[in-house]
């Protein structure tokens, strides 16, 4: 199985949608949206977890969601539903299945191991199906780390704050005190593990401003997206995770001059008056690489 | 496929449909309610039979209520309706006859 190309693709947004509802799953892609997660889980009444997934199948065969990535949530594996809702994602050409409340390495070990068999039942190219895992619960945020290194499809975890506060025993507050830990916690795992790392949802939608300080938290700590719940937060979450022009062009001048000063057996300099070593070289790399992805280089990097 | 039991899928929201199907006398039975069967009353049509003849079902009643649903939302509710009339919800043939 080689790597999956798209495993470490752009995923800044990533918009929760109702898999039963044919007016959310018919046209979202004209948000611009990096990833759609179908919903199968919650956002699904139990007496409609049937006929969702036909509405999901067809969605996946026939909708051209041009560009934007297609994650399906699953329902847990504690429900008798999940094994067909994985059948019924590969066989409609998912990209990504999203485990809800994962809380260790053999859970997700037990997906993949469907998404195996499914692939090879409906013809579908081996390693073409990625996974990702919400942690949900104070045990999965504990076992981040595990979880992440579970399979070689994982392209990352994501916290679900809605319920991994129900099992703090508190509540979101708006502040993020109650996040914080898991938050730093999961970062640092995802990225010791080499893969990505995606926040809760912000739900309160009369408190734009409130939002746009908690994408701005996560960026900073380093996250790679943020899970939406409405089209009014994408573009927030774009403009914040795309380098601005002066970031660009900073980073442009980091990598030639190392590239150059290396050439010349200099280890440390300044550019624009700050100092520079070889360690601010991965970080210009991606500032290029998110300027690129957004669509808003016009460089020759 | 044999429609043993009554049964119905889908809502009455706008861009979804609602699909009864009922054990029929013989052939197909079609239905249709929609503000635009003038305009599209052909297709939702063609769309309801080469899904049924997909599924093997040539014995049934079948009423869809409309509300501006794309083609593949009408498959997608007439196969939850058939496939709730027999009880199926697992080891469903994707890409077989659901397709």
């Amino acid at each position: 199985m080689t790597e999956n190309p798209n495993k470490k693709r752009l995923r800044r947004s990533m918009m929760f949608l109702n898999a039963q509802k044919p007016s959310l799953i018919k046209d979202p892609y004209i948000y611009k949206i990096d990833s759609l997660m179908l919903d199968l889980e919650d956002a699904v009444a139990v007496t409609a977890k049937d006929t969702a997934r036909f509405s999901l199948y067809h969605a996946l065969k026939t909708i051209d969601y041009r560009g934007a990535e297609r994650v399906v949530r699953i329902n847990g594996l504690d429900t008798d539903l999940w094994e067909e809702d994985i059948r019924c994602s590969v066989a409609g050409g998912a990209d990504v299945i999203r485990i809800p409340k994962t809380e260790n390495a053999d859970m997700v070990r037990a997906v993949e191991e469907k998404v195996v068999q499914a692939e090879e039942e409906f013809n579908r190219e081996p390693g073409s199906t990625l996974i990702m895992a919400a942690l949900e619960s104070a045990k999965g945020v504990m076992n981040a780390y595990e979880v992440c290194m579970a399979s070689d499809r994982m392209i990352g975890i994501a916290l679900s704050g809605g319920d991994y506060t129900k099992d703090l025993q508190t509540k979101i507050t708006g502040t993020g005190v109650e996040l914080m830990g898991a938050r730093q916690h999961m970062i640092i795992a995802a990225r010791a593990a080499g893969v990505q790392c995606f926040d809760t949802v912000w739900t309160n939608l009369d408190d734009m401003e409130g939002f746009r300080k908690d994408v701005q938290t996560i960026h900073d700590m380093g996250f790679d997206g943020k899970s939406c719940i409405n089209p009014r937060q994408i573009d927030i979450v774009h403009k914040i995770f795309t380098p601005t022009q002066k970031e660009i062009i900073f980073s442009e001048k980091v990598i030639r001059e190392i590239d150059d000063k290396k050439a010349k057996g200099i280890g440390v300099f300044t550019v624009d008056g700050k100092m520079i070593d070889i360690a601010f070289y991965d970080g210009a790399k991606r500032n290029i690489m998110l300027a690129k992805a957004a669509g808003v280089y016009k460089g020759d990097l | 496929m044999e429609i043993k039991k009554p049964a119905v899928a889908g809502t009455m929201e706008s861009s979804d449909c609602q699909v009864t199907v009922e054990p029929g006398n013989g052939s197909v039975e079609f239905s249709l309610d929609s503000a635009v069967a003038h305009q599209f009353g052909n297709q939702i049509r063609k769309v309801t039979f080469e899904t049924l003849k997909n599924l093997g079902v040539d014995n049934v009643k079948i009423s869809i209520v409309d509300k501006g649903a794309l083609d593949c939302t009408i498959k997608a509710r007439i196969e939850g309706a058939v496939f709730r009339s027999v009880g199926q919800d697992k080891n469903l043939p994707w890409g077989g006859a659901i397709r």
